[in-house]
């Protein structure tokens, strides 16, 4: 009992250090980056005196070490600050952009999983054959691949050459502002609201750069789904179920699979969290408004309030995704409680 | 069969999922579409935007007391007010506003609004502050000294006698907006006059209002239908895209109407094509080359000639950038009053050799140059290292981002530097404050001038410039300004190499889009679709 009592409290304990120091190494950086954050608000031609109000205002003018501790006690009320680049609250921004990058890495892992899990079933339960080396080509040649290769290659390919999908962005422009709806993410809020032709452009729109993301994570789901039930296939319990004349289905899906469960659900929390906090390339191609194009942008502002509060969010998802990932380990496996 | 099936499915699901963006290419007739670069937009408070991007989304949406005569910006015209006074002493203007201007709201435009405006400009004391603050308006004077004497009267009393024409011209920028004062109280938050309201809404007597911005992403303006004559387009969207290749496809697609930020290249490509209009116009804005006064072999006057002589500036215009930018080599640009058309420099390698040995280095030195590493700076960058080269100056390059390199340039950390000035307002006195007039040049000095941060400092044109702002009679103040760029020429530690051009490529049925030498005043207003 204090074993799991003290595994309890060094868990919990890991979270929160670990915040820390994100916090603190993205402040470091963030104050050491060759750009005057306040020449950035009050822009080239701004009166000396301006310039130092706008510093004394930012806090700018005080000790490395007291903008950190106020940064800190802010943060612990909740309060990240208010953004440069947008006049608001990074709270807001966040909440603002977050949803559109949720959209595309939900739809990306749900094609992914949908799509990658029974391609590495099947090419395990076909070891050897034209369709198992097909998967490893493609899933290699998919992940080694750049991914603003792969999105320019498919903006040149669909968008200027067939034209069969629209451009950058996350709705046109004919549709820009029409839907604000209560989830944030602009397919979900067009279908809710019965705005059909905004739902129907900006699924156009969500298309390539979800399939792109998908593709990437296809690789690994379906490289290492394979790997697993090799291993499970080779189990004597499969050999056992096999003697009892089972059906090929029945073994393949029920006692194969079902014992792959544990690592595959910590290898999708595990992708699903890069895909949160790895779209910053895919959404600078596409032009898509999610958080990675928030933290580019801020970055090449100096606008550090939302750079910290953005880094801030990625590695809470990606700390919650893995804390979420040990907990489901623990409930789809007694052995590991 | 059963994973063949599945990859035909998933095959037909991804063709007909993107063949969904096929239908929607072209823009709604009632709406235009413009690509161009707006990520610098901070905010769309009039007493506080100072970004080009933001500057022409507050010129559509608010109006001023004058305006420059567009077809001749060194002329003023009245815009909310029909005509204005100079009392004797040179010291008192009265504008009398027109009866028949209306916010978006629906509420007449009033002298207390324009009074508010102006002294909201003063309190806020954000950055346009300086064009009414360099008057000698402060916080403390500013109520008394700007007020409304009824409802179409407005009294501006200067503190300090000046140019009429400066002063005027210096109501011109979004700075002399008239914001309605009842909405910008209305949303008053702990004393700021509206401000944190105001950066993201409009509250103006413009053409348009602002619907929606997301930063760095699109800005959306309706028509004001309170605004006579009504705007021909109901809607303009303005898309901020980055890169002038994906401007392009995106015109060639029709997914705009307007593009705003291609480059040479791709102009040439559209030129002579029937379903293009190009359109350039002509900017108040230079590309100029820095040099501090620190370093040694700068600070020789022989050395700052020996570098302008160099220089092959009829190449890099005719090269790298035909149209987008001109040969333009005074601190002047085209279409400000007092500015010489003259280039007195081209390149003469002799010459400048001579001018190098007279000054002391013949075998040239080593020099690292700072510049924006994008396109066609970048390009620029790597001309003028060639033609240094030639007459022995090795050139570094330094490429950053722009912030970098004017944060860089503020700090005078630069050696070189290749960077683009903007004219704050349409009068000489923006340009001659900041190329000529340095008073203070230790690290506390109050204005940090464009010459300060070279540490550029020369007595007689600091004075002409502060003389010339003050000169009543315009033909004396236009020839002061010639005397100056005179003397600039031969003695300023700047080489001022090209005039920039706005162009703006519209889709053929799309017209009226009017581009200002400035950007407050490009005008959505007229712009029609066939």
């Amino acid at each position: 009992m204090s074993k799991r009592v003290a595994r309890l409290a060094g868990s919990a304990a890991s979270l929160p250090i670990t915040l820390f120091g994100l916090v603190l190494t993205t402040f470091l950086i963030g104050r050491v980056i060759p750009i005057d954050p306040v020449i950035a608000i009050a822009g080239d031609h701004a009166p000396e005196a301006v310039v130092a109000h706008v510093r004394q205002e930012l806090g700018l003018d005080r000790p490395l070490l007291v903008q950190f501790t106020i940064y800190c006690r802010h943060l612990l009320q909740g309060d990240l600050g208010s953004s440069v680049m947008t006049s608001h609250p990074v709270v807001q921004d966040l909440a603002h952009f977050f949803p559109a990058t949720l959209e595309l890495a939900t739809t990306a892992i749900l094609v992914a999983s949908l799509v990658g899990i029974p391609v590495g079933v099947f090419a395990a339960a076909r070891q050897g054959s034209r369709f198992d080396h097909a998967v490893r080509i493609v899933a290699t040649a998919s992940q080694s691949m750049p991914i603003f290769v792969l999105g320019l290659g498919s903006l040149l390919i669909f968008y200027v050459k067939l034209g069969v999908a629209p451009g950058p962005g996350q709705v046109d422009v004919a549709y820009d502002g029409l839907v604000d709806g209560p989830t944030g993410m602009l397919v979900l809020d067009a279908a809710l609201q019965g705005e059909w032709d905004v739902f129907r452009d900006a699924a156009a729109h969500l298309a390539q750069p979800a399939l792109l993301l998908a593709a990437f994570s296809f690789a690994v789901i379906a490289r290492m789904t394979r790997s697993f039930m090799l291993e499970a296939l080779a189990g004597e319990y499969i050999t056992t179920a096999r003697a009892k004349g089972l059906s090929r289905t029945r073994i393949l899906w029920r006692h194969a699979f079902g014992n792959i469960k544990v690592p595959l659900v910590t290898l999708l929390a595990l992708a699903y969290a890069n895909l949160l906090e790895g779209a910053v390339v895919t959404e600078s191609v596409f032009g898509w408004p999610g958080l990675g194009r928030y933290l580019t942008i801020s970055l090449l502002n100096a606008d550090m309030n939302a750079v910290l509060g953005a880094t801030l969010v990625v590695g809470v998802i990606y700390l919650g995704l893995n804390r979420f990932a040990d907990v489901a380990a623990r409930l789809l496996d007694p052995r590991t409680r | 069969m059963q994973s063949r099936r599945h990859f035909l499915a998933s095959s037909a699901l991804t063709l007909s999922y993107l063949a969904l963006g096929r239908a929607w290419a072209a823009t709604p007739k009632d709406l235009v579409a413009i690509g161009k670069q707006i990520d610098d937009i901070l905010s769309f408070d009039p007493a506080e935007c100072s970004e080009y991007s933001g500057d022409e989304i507050v010129g559509n949406c608010y109006r001023k007391l004058v305006a420059p005569d567009l077809a001749d910006p060194t002329k003023i015209v009245g815009d909310l007010a029909r005509s204005w006074d100079v009392g004797p002493d040179g010291q008192t203007l009265t504008f009398h506003l027109r009866d028949d201007a209306r916010f978006d709201s629906g509420n007449p435009v009033t002298a207390e609004d324009a009074a508010f405006s102006l002294q909201r400009l003063i309190l806020l004391n954000k950055s346009p502050a300086f064009l009414l603050g360099q008057f000698g308006f402060t916080a403390d004077n500013v109520a008394k000294l700007i007020r409304a004497a009824d409802a179409h009267t407005l009294i501006i009393q200067l503190p300090t006698v000046q140019a009429t024409s400066f002063v005027l011209f210096c109501l011109t920028p979004g700075a002399g907006c008239v914001v309605e004062k009842a909405v910008a109280l209305a949303h008053e938050m702990a004393g700021d006059l509206g401000n944190g309201w105001l950066k993201t809404h409009s509250a103006g007597a413009g053409p348009y209002r602002l619907v929606s911005w997301a930063a760095s992403d699109h800005v959306i303006v309706e028509a004001n239908a309170h605004y006579s004559p009504a705007p021909n387009i109901r809607r303009v969207v303005v898309q901020h895209i980055n890169d002038a290749a994906a401007q392009f496809l995106a015109l060639q697609k029709g997914d705009i109407d307007i593009a705003r930020n291609l480059d040479s290249d791709q102009l040439k490509m559209l030129a002579g094509n029937a379903d293009y209009q190009i359109s350039p116009q002509p900017q108040l804005s230079s590309l100029y080359i820095a040099m501090n006064q620190k370093v040694p072999d700068l600070a020789r006057p022989g050395v700052q000639q020996a570098i302008k002589w160099a220089i092959d500036y009829d190449a890099i215009a005719r090269n790298i950038t035909p149209v987008t930018w001109t040969v333009g080599q005074s601190f002047l640009p085209n279409g400000l009053a007092g500015a010489l058309p003259n280039q007195p420099f081209s390149k003469d390698v002799a010459r400048a050799k001579d001018l190098l040995a007279t000054a002391g280095v013949p075998n040239g030195f080593t020099v690292a140059m700072d510049y924006q590493a994008a396109s066609p700076y970048a390009e620029i960058a790597q001309a003028i290292q060639q033609d240094l080269k030639a007459i022995g100056i090795t050139v570094e390059l330094i490429p950053a981002e722009r912030k970098q390199v004017v944060t860089k340039t503020r700090a005078r950390a630069h050696q070189l530097s290749l960077l683009v000035w903007g004219s704050d307002y349409y009068d000489p006195n923006s340009n001659a404050q900041a190329f000529c007039a340095n008073s203070d040049d230790s690290e506390n000095a109050a204005i940090k001038s464009v010459a300060w941060r070279s540490h550029f400092v020369d007595p007689e044109l600091t004075r002409e410039a502060e003389e010339a702002a003050k000169e009543i009679d315009a033909d004396k103040r236009v020839a002061r300004y010639h005397a100056m760029q005179q003397q600039f020429w031969d003695r300023a530690p700047f080489a001022l190499l090209l005039q920039q051009n706005a162009v703006s490529v519209l889709r053929k049925g799309v017209s009226g889009l009017v581009v200002g030498s400035l950007p407050d005043y490009t005008r959505y207003g007229q712009i029609r679709k066939s």
